[in-house]
């Protein structure tokens, strides 16, 4: 099953399971979503539950804020991340706030899906990951699923968590297939637990959203020419975040490299840098690596887009230089 | 099966028999609606105009068919890979960017959205650098940082197409303050889409620019549609020009199939702005003949409804009229015709030959600073290796030379075949090959 009908498949299930969830946003009804993750639902689950909106990605969020403190469990759809910006007002004033503010007297039980990412030459308003911008709000919990598994495994439990949710998407993985356990329902799916995707003992790679997969990549090509046997790890969730899998692999591997497609300055492996070696100095044998984006918005032409992000080449070389002599 | 008014119609109607009231249908009280293409949104023929002498015609038609004939080879260029991302053509819409730009005058300040390729190309912009930038090369207006969705030729005053949707309101009301406050008499023509109106910021800026009584047009090019949404969808006011009246912007509407019209209306609104300081808000009710953008199946509309608009075609209306009235013979329109095509293909040459911006050209333009200021402004982790020091300022070594270059080579420059192999979204694994597909859907 692909990416984008995992999700597809979450949605209905809980459209089905429980009648106060709704999803609104641009274009997703009518059209069957910018990338047809909503496909059908209007048609399934009529005009009530699938809501087409107007151009108001602010208004749409704070509508659904509202909608989720009045009793429902609204599921927004923003075409791509770069638009979520519009909205920040109320992710994060709202959103994020208002159980806090109010003495936990009302909750925000939502859902805000979006899809980041470069690849697609969409230029510097449609390209860029940010989720290291919302791990930086307390009060919001933020998933980067990078498999279709994880995609509707974590999305029934976005839905039915009673935070509000950042639930970020890749818009390169959208076709990509995977296996997907049949029956999500038996077990959901919990935030807070890192996948271990290869094991290895030599250095530890973590990958965000769909840096996950180049990681992986890397380790083969690491094993395959240097010998090196890297243990990939997936967090899944970066709030909460799985810290004690990735210490622990860090303990036994003495190296950390951490990989994300966005910006470095205050990115999510600067984050993770920090606590590695708060929680672990002892145990590293070099510096934390990181490797990210270019420390630019993301140019239109194709050779400087493919420059300005990270590849599996980067990966090995990043690698490899935390084995570099001291 | 597909959506479709009439089934949700029809569904609603059912749903009304079983006894469920208005407040579960849904949010929708437009979504019924049968009027015929004809009925939905007539263009008001708007006030009869006289035809301007010959050369202004010839200039009129002109411009209409270079912004024609470039956005049809874009298209092509875009389906042999050579234009990538999104490419939104303004086809059916060159009458509402002609005769909004004709009143103009040079030193007025242009601001659009990212279907702006014909607004580049009325200002004046070289048709050879507004190609190179779809292609990403190097002689773009924007060096192919930008693309097709973010033109900008500051020699010309157009300030720019914007990718974000309303993201342009705001910095027109900007570019407004900064007429008034330096005491010129230019005014500042913002375009925006029927969609874009819906923006928290359409009523920031029009209260704003009323309220410092800023030179201001506020041109809506309603093409009836953002992206598969129709504007009774979003809209729960569809005449648009009456969106400014809580605002303190006047508005009018006009018919932006018709070139004179909208010119005319333009230059009433520029010289209102311009003169009595009040900001206008004008309507130019159009159609887009194409989909949103090359990727869209367009099934949120009828085949007739789209015929019924390309009758109104504003470049064979026009040409009609000035061979009716003996001003133009076909003759001349086809020497037109002729020319733009051949100033087209000059274009797709040029951005064929151009190269692709240099690597280093990454950091080009990012900030402007001569190089002796203290602090790192920028870290480039693409090449993390351990205690680098301060030449990453340089970006030069040989490890980030070498790397630039390897991921540049995931971009196989113009491999059609690539194209061609998208729709089987099954390669999604692969970075430079995903389905690509907002704002058009299938892939
Ligand atoms: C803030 C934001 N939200 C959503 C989008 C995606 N999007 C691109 S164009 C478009 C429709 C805009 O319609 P309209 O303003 O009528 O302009 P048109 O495309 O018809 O010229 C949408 C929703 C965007 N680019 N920016
Ligand atoms: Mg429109």
């Amino acid at each position: 099953m692909r990416y984008r009908e995992a999700l597809n498949q979450a949605l209905r299930e809980e459209l089905e399971a429980d009648d106060n969830v709704f999803i609104m946003g641009e274009d997703i009804g009518v059209f069957q979503g910018a990338f047809k993750v909503t496909e059908g639902l209007l048609e399934d689950f009529g005009e009530k539950r699938v809501r087409d909106t107007p151009i108001s990605e602010n208004t749409i969020v704070g509508a659904g804020v509202g909608a989720a403190m009045g009793g429902l469990r609204p599921i927004v759809e923003i075409m791509t991340i770069n638009f979520s910006l519009l909205a920040l007002d109320q992710i994060i004033n709202a959103a994020a706030s208002v159980r806090y503010m109010f003495g936990g007297q009302v909750g925000v039980p939502m859902v805000i899906r979006m899809p980041q990412g470069g690849g697609h030459q969409l230029g510097p308003t449609h390209s860029h990951c940010l989720e290291a911008l919302y791990l930086h709000i307390p009060g919001l919990l933020v998933a980067v699923p990078s498999t279709a598994a994880d995609a509707k495994g974590l999305l029934k439990t976005a839905i039915r968590d009673p935070n509000p949710v950042i639930f970020i998407e890749h818009e390169a993985l959208y076709g990509r297939k995977g296996e997907v356990p049949e029956n999500g329902d038996a077990e959901p799916m919990r935030f807070g637990e890192a996948a271990i995707r290869r094991e290895g003992e030599d250095v530890t790679i973590v990958g965000i959203s769909r840096q996950a997969l180049v990681a992986a990549d890397a380790a083969e090509t690491l094993a395959d020419e240097h010998e090196i046997e890297a243990e990939v790890i997936d967090p899944r969730t970066l709030r909460p975040l799985d810290l004690d899998t990735i210490i622990e692999s860090v303990k036994k591997t003495n190296r950390a490299v951490i990989v994300e497609e966005g910006w470095p300055h205050g990115g999510v492996g600067a984050n993770l840098a920090a606590l590695i070696q708060e929680q672990a100095f002892d145990h590293l044998d070099a510096p934390v690596g990181r490797v990210t984006g270019a420390d630019t918005p993301m140019p239109y032409s194709k050779p400087l887009e493919q420059a300005a992000m990270p590849h599996s080449e980067h990966v090995v070389k990043a690698v490899l230089s935390t084995f570099r002599d001291l | 099966m597909k959506y479709s008014p009439t089934r949700m119609a029809e569904a609603k109607a059912e749903d009304q028999q079983q006894g469920q009231t208005e407040p579960h249908d849904g949010p929708f009280p437009h979504a019924e609606d049968d009027r015929s293409p004809e009925e939905r949104l007539p263009v008001d023929p708007g006030e009869h105009h006289d035809l301007p002498d010959r050369e202004h015609c010839e200039e009129i038609l002109r411009k209409m068919l270079l912004i024609r004939r470039f956005e049809e080879r874009a298209g092509e260029m875009y389906t042999k890979a050579a234009i990538g991302g999104f490419l939104h053509l303004a086809i059916g819409e060159e009458a509402a960017i002609v005769g909004a730009t004709l009143a103009m005058r040079d030193t007025d300040f242009l601001i659009s959205t990212y279907r702006e390729h014909g607004q580049a190309l009325a200002r004046g912009t070289d048709p050879r650098r507004v190609m190179a930038e779809l292609f990403g090369r190097q002689d773009g207006v924007s060096k192919g940082h930008g693309g097709s969705m973010h033109l900008f030729d500051i020699e010309k005053r157009f300030m720019g197409g914007y990718g974000i949707v309303g993201g342009n309101l705001p910095l027109a009301v900007g570019l407004g303050l900064a007429s008034d406050y330096q005491e010129t008499d230019d005014v500042t023509v913002c375009m925006l889409g029927d969609g874009a109106i819906n923006q928290g910021n359409f009523g920031e800026s029009l209260n704003l620019a009323a309220l410092w009584s800023l030179p201001i047009v506020f041109l809506v090019i309603n093409n009836q549609f953002g992206m598969g949404t129709a504007i009774e969808r979003a809209s729960a006011i569809t005449d648009l020009s009456k969106r400014g009246d809580g605002f303190g912007v006047p508005g009018a509407r006009c018919n932006g199939m018709d070139v004179l019209d909208t010119k005319d209306e333009l230059e009433n609104a520029l010289r209102k702005a311009r003169e009595d300081r009040t900001p206008q808000l004008v309507e130019a009710v159009t159609y887009r003949f194409r989909g949103h953008s090359m990727a869209d199946p367009e099934e949120y509309r009828s085949k007739e409804e789209v015929e019924e608009w390309r009758r109104r075609d504003p470049i064979t209306t026009f040409g009609e009229r000035v061979k009716d009235e003996d001003v133009l013979s076909q003759d001349d329109i086809d020497g037109f015709d002729e020319e733009a095509q051949s100033t087209v293909e000059e274009a797709v040459e040029f951005a064929t030959q151009s190269p692709f911006p240099d690597l280093d050209a990454l950091y080009d333009d990012l900030y402007a600073y001569s190089g002796d200021e203290p602090g790192w402004y920028v870290v480039d982790e693409r090449a993390p290796e351990t205690h680098k020091g301060e030449d990453l300022r340089e970006h030069s070594s040989d490890a980030m030379r070498e790397l630039a270059e390897a991921g540049a080579a995931y971009a196989k420059v113009g491999d059609a075949e690539e194209r061609r192999k998208r729709p089987d979204p099954d390669e999604g694994e692969e970075p430079s090959s995903g389905p690509r597909d907002e704002e058009g859907g299938g892939d």
